[in-house]
């Protein structure tokens, strides 16, 4: 019999080395700021906890299923065994027990995540507005009145207030080493308190399926110093070309770009929180019509929305210098 | 409509099924035709109102759909296998995960589920049939075309490609466009009119057709879980048929209910969708959880630990099932309050399912065990579905989930808990009932070889991918790049995956094999059962199910019968004619009519639309003004079938 439960202990084994030894490596498990930090401290909080309640369930089942086998000599039954109060008592007590020790905790670190980190909390946030758009995101900076497409420039050791709104589809503005998600909708806005306590480039990405080019629906985030980031704001404010309506227009239309930069915002004509038609208005504004993916017309239309995106981007050479 | 708006073409693998599909048709017809099948498919098949038909032909077409589901989940664990892949391009990878994702809850885990709550519940509460035979058969016909027009999508017109939970307004005209998405709206809105009269047919059934002196609480376990399934149902699907009706009229008439312009709120739709789809869960598992219960008693030889315990906690957690619908989006940014108060509830679930778990270790506890193909299934399933279960909690902590949210880390939980819980006990419920159905078991040899491979296939492929989520990586992306390091990973898990792909093949053998050489039942107790299924005295119950109504004096009755060595005979005398209905073709001309009208709307051809509509409702009339009370089986033949000698 123990030969035929063999596979249940050495997998269950395998996984447990399995699991300790990766976790170091996993990026949400390795923040490099407060908001992931605090998430991290919760998920091994409770990953210690369900480990627990792991070993309980499997050792009781291995004892049970290994004692109580059909055999020869087979001793102990008891076919009209049908319940102990003792018994039941003890597990609804013990989960409700666990419940309690895990909801405290998270109850805790959901209300911290609303506002600033803690040990940032005397300083005033740096607000950035991100707007997702079928399959890029708009940075807007209302103080420093820059715009940025696809990448972001953030100071360390402050906290960053991000206001999220999407023209289309409802996207979820991620970066994994600062922090937890939360979704950008169009005709809404959400906030999302993020920070960096390290320099250096993190991956950001839409992680909510928006069609097509979700994949690739991502975006840079370059943690710096103070100085080093008020001296890219200021060079963009006035190296940078202005953002004509004209160029937000096409950048509604569905497709990737690259990074860009402008020195002025689209905040100053369009809020997509209160405006959530603006994009599809936009499209027909420039004629675009979303064709039938199978179709002729849709291959077709697909390769032309490539292209032109190309020219977009080739038009706004300029603004890739500032880039990095 | 240009041909190629209505032909899916320019893909090879899309021609490939064109092909098969024609080829199998044609197979069909030819055989059908050359064996004279045709009336016996019609008499006995397509008009047939007996239950037991009826769940054979739902487990039949779940186990096809198992197969198109599961063809979907290799296709895309073939792109995902390494980084940058080609085999798949985006939108060709995001209708198959659209597909797979709502023919796996919809047309594979449900209907497999009905499927065996038809065979078998009416029998187990000592039935001669349901108690709205007709509607039943109303209701097998809907779901089977719902699920074959959702089906053909991907051959006529395209898939829908917005994800099954097809978020606004992702799936609007403007950003999904064309048929797709409509036939998403439609297969499910036919198919859910099947589930809900199922809903009622069932609730009808157990609480008015119960034999004489079988009380609630002297229910069958697998009995009291589908009657809470059936109220789940009848609260959780009108929500569903409300939301897509809402949708439809948004894509094809113009209205603004969820849509980017005039006010419309895409938040709306995802809050109806889980409203419906958080029940719809625990509409999968609960059926599940009763089998589990039927499965580990008789093999443990042992009443059930905790029996109302287990009923208590079901109540529970079917009433929670309404209470945590936000948990599928906590990061919508409700505010705190509201996330706390839906993390609490959601991690409360946890604890009635914990209790389960420790009464079914209990109910082997002091028991005998023995090592069936069935119980190997239920022990698979208290090993896996924990892990399922604790990594439910862990997302049921929102601060936490915000990090886990869309990512390999919940598609990697969701699995853990529909395999080892729904799909485990499909297979698990089809090997134990299997005689009950045909009349012979399937090979248990090769039954444990299938337990195996997909066991450990299963864990392969689902338990890397919380260490993908956790490094994360997000759902639904159709490829990655080399330098995200989540190449290995996706590489073991697609190794699982046609692990699991081959266990399908060999259960299909087994099937085949079984078929040709298992030795045939002689009594209707083919496990040495405990319930009133196994009581009656042919191996396959005839179409009345029981010559005479058995009285239940407790609990286990059958079983407590065979330890006191009481088991009746069935005397001649007892016999008296037994009322049963007749056939009707009716309800498979009406889903027809309901074929064409969906198909009608999903193109917008209207004149079909309203002709298919003017066609179902013609039935229906027809339907109210047809007499036919049923018939009676003569003594005679009773005797004659029983094989009672005088």
């Amino acid at each position: 019999m123990m030969r035929r439960l063999k596979p249940f202990f050495t997998f269950g084994l395998l996984m447990a080395v399995f699991m300790l030894s990766g976790c170091s490596d996993m990026i949400v498990l390795d923040p490099k700021g407060p908001v992931g930090a605090e998430q991290r401290d919760l998920i091994m909080y409770s990953i210690w906890f369900m480990l627990f309640i792991l070993l309980v369930v499997y050792a009781l089942t291995a004892f049970i299923v290994y004692k109580y086998r059909d055999r020869k000599n087979h001793k102990g039954y008891d076919p009209d065994n049908e319940g102990s109060h003792l018994l039941e008592t003890i597990w609804w007590i013990i989960p409700i027990i666990i419940v309690i020790a895990l909801s405290i905790p998270t109850v805790k670190s959901i209300y911290s995540l609303e506002g600033p980190p803690e040990e940032s909390k005397d300083q005033k946030p740096l607000v950035i507005h991100a707007t997702s758009v079928n399959w890029k995101w708009v940075f807007s900076y209302p103080e420093q009145d820059i715009e940025t497409v696809n990448y972001l420039h953030i100071p360390e050791d402050r906290p960053v207030l991000f206001k999220l709104t999407s023209a289309d589809s409802m996207a979820s503005f991620w970066v994994p080493q600062l922090g937890g998600q939360k979704y950008a909708m169009a005709g809404m806005e959400t906030e999302l308190y993020l920070q960096a306590d390290e320099q250096g480039t993190y991956e950001g990405r839409n992680s909510n399926f928006t069609g097509e080019g979700f994949t690739n629906h991502t975006f840079d985030v370059m943690a710096m110093s103070d100085a080093e980031f008020d001296k890219w704001a200021s060079e963009t404010k006035a190296d940078a070309p202005e953002l004509s309506k004209g160029q937000y227009d096409k950048l509604m239309l569905p497709g990737h770009v690259k990074q860009m930069t402008f020195s002025s915002t689209h905040l100053d004509w369009v809020d997509h929180a209160k405006n959530p038609e603006y994009a599809l208005d936009a499209r027909e504004r420039l004629g675009y019509e979303e064709k039938l993916p199978h179709s002729k017309a849709g291959k077709e239309e697909k390769k032309k929305r490539e292209e032109e995106m190309k020219k977009l981007e080739e038009s706004e050479s300029h603004g890739d210098s500032h880039a990095h | 409509m240009k041909w190629d708006e209505f032909f899916v073409t320019g893909d090879p693998m899309i021609y490939g099924a064109d092909v098969s599909i024609v080829l199998t048709m044609v197979g069909i017809l030819f055989y059908l035709t050359k064996y004279k099948k045709w009336k016996w498919l019609w008499d006995e098949w397509l008009t047939t109102v007996d239950h037991k038909k009826l769940g054979i032909m739902y487990i039949v077409s779940a186990v096809l759909m198992l197969f198109r589901g599961g063809v979907d989940a290799l296709l895309m664990r073939t792109q995902l296998a390494v980084p940058e892949a080609k085999f798949l391009d985006s939108q060709h990878y995001n209708e198959i995960f659209t597909t797979h994702g709502t023919i796996m809850i919809i047309f594979m885990a449900m209907p497999f589920l009905i499927g065996l709550i038809n065979v078998v519940v009416p029998l187990q509460i000592g039935a001669r049939d349901v108690a709205y035979p007709y509607l039943n058969a109303v209701s097998f016909w809907t779901f089977f075309i719902g699920a074959m027009l959702f089906n053909i999508s991907f051959v006529i017109g395209g898939s829908p490609s917005a994800g099954w939970t097809s978020y606004m307004p992702l799936a609007s005209n403007e950003l999904s466009p064309g048929p797709g998405q409509n036939y998403y709206l439609l297969g499910l809105q036919i198919a859910g009119i099947g589930t809900l009269l199922t809903g009622i047919n069932f609730l009808v059934t157990i609480l008015k057709m119960r034999a004489p002196g079988m009380t609630l609480f002297r229910m069958p376990m697998f009995t009291w879980s589908s009657l809470v399934t059936m109220v789940i149902i009848i609260f959780a699907f009108p929500i569903l048929t409300v939301a897509l009706a809402l949708m439809t009229f948004d894509r094809l008439f113009g209205s603004h209910f969820f849509t980017l312009q005039g006010a419309g709120m895409d938040m709306l739709w995802a809050n109806l969708f889980w409203l419906w789809g958080h029940p719809e869960v625990y509409i999968v598992i609960l059926p599940a959880f009763g089998m589990f219960s039927e499965i580990i008693s008789t093999f443990s030889r042992k009443t059930l630990f905790g029996y109302k315990a287990m009923i208590w906690s079901m109540l529970l957690i079917a009433g929670y099932s309404f209470l945590v619908w936000v948990h599928h989006f906590f990061t919508m940014g409700s505010g705190a309050l509201v996330n706390s108060v839906f993390s609490i509830t959601t991690m409360a679930i946890g604890i009635p399912t914990g209790v389960k778990i420790f009464n079914w270790l209990f109910t082997m506890y002091r028991g005998k065990i023995q090592f069936t193909t069935p119980m190997l299934w239920s022990l698979g399933f208290i090993v896996n579905f924990v892990i399922g279960g604790v990594t439910g909690v862990m997302l049921a902590m929102a601060a936490a989930d915000y990090q886990y949210h869309n990512t390999y880390f919940l598609v990697s939980h969701f699995h853990y808990v529909l395999i080892a819980g729904t799909v485990f006990a499909c297979f698990a419920g089809l090997i134990y009932w299997y005689p009950k159905m045909f009349g012979y078991k399937l090979n248990e040899r090769i039954g444990k070889w299938v337990f195996w491979v997909f066991t450990i296939g299963f864990n392969v492929c689902f338990f890397p991918q919380y260490f993908l989520g956790l490094d994360g990586m997000p759902r639904r992306v159709y490829t990655y790049s080399e330098e995200s390091g989540w190449g290995p990973l996706n590489m073991v898990s697609t190794i699982g995956g046609f692990m699991m792909g081959i266990a399908f093949l060999i259960l299909v053998y087994n099937m085949y094999y079984s078929f040709r050489y298992a030795k045939r039942e002689t009594t209707g107790d083919a496990w040495d059962g405990r319930t009133l299924e196994w009581s009656t005295p042919t191996a396959m119950p005839p179409f009345y199910n029981f010559a005479k109504i058995p009285e239940v004096t407790g609990l286990d009755h059958f079983w407590r019968q065979k330890q006191a060595g009481k088991v009746e005979k069935l005397k001649a005398e007892d016999i008296k004619p037994i009322h049963m209905p007749s056939n009707s073709g009716v309800p498979f001309i009406m889903a027809s009519f309901f074929f064409v009208a969906g198909f009608g709307m999903v193109f917008e051809w209207m004149w079909m639309a309203i002709f298919g509509i003017i066609g179902v409702f013609g039935t229906l009339f027809y339907r109210s003004f047809e007499y036919d009370d049923g018939y009676y089986v003569s003594v005679e033949e009773v005797i004659e079938t029983e094989k009672i000698s005088k």
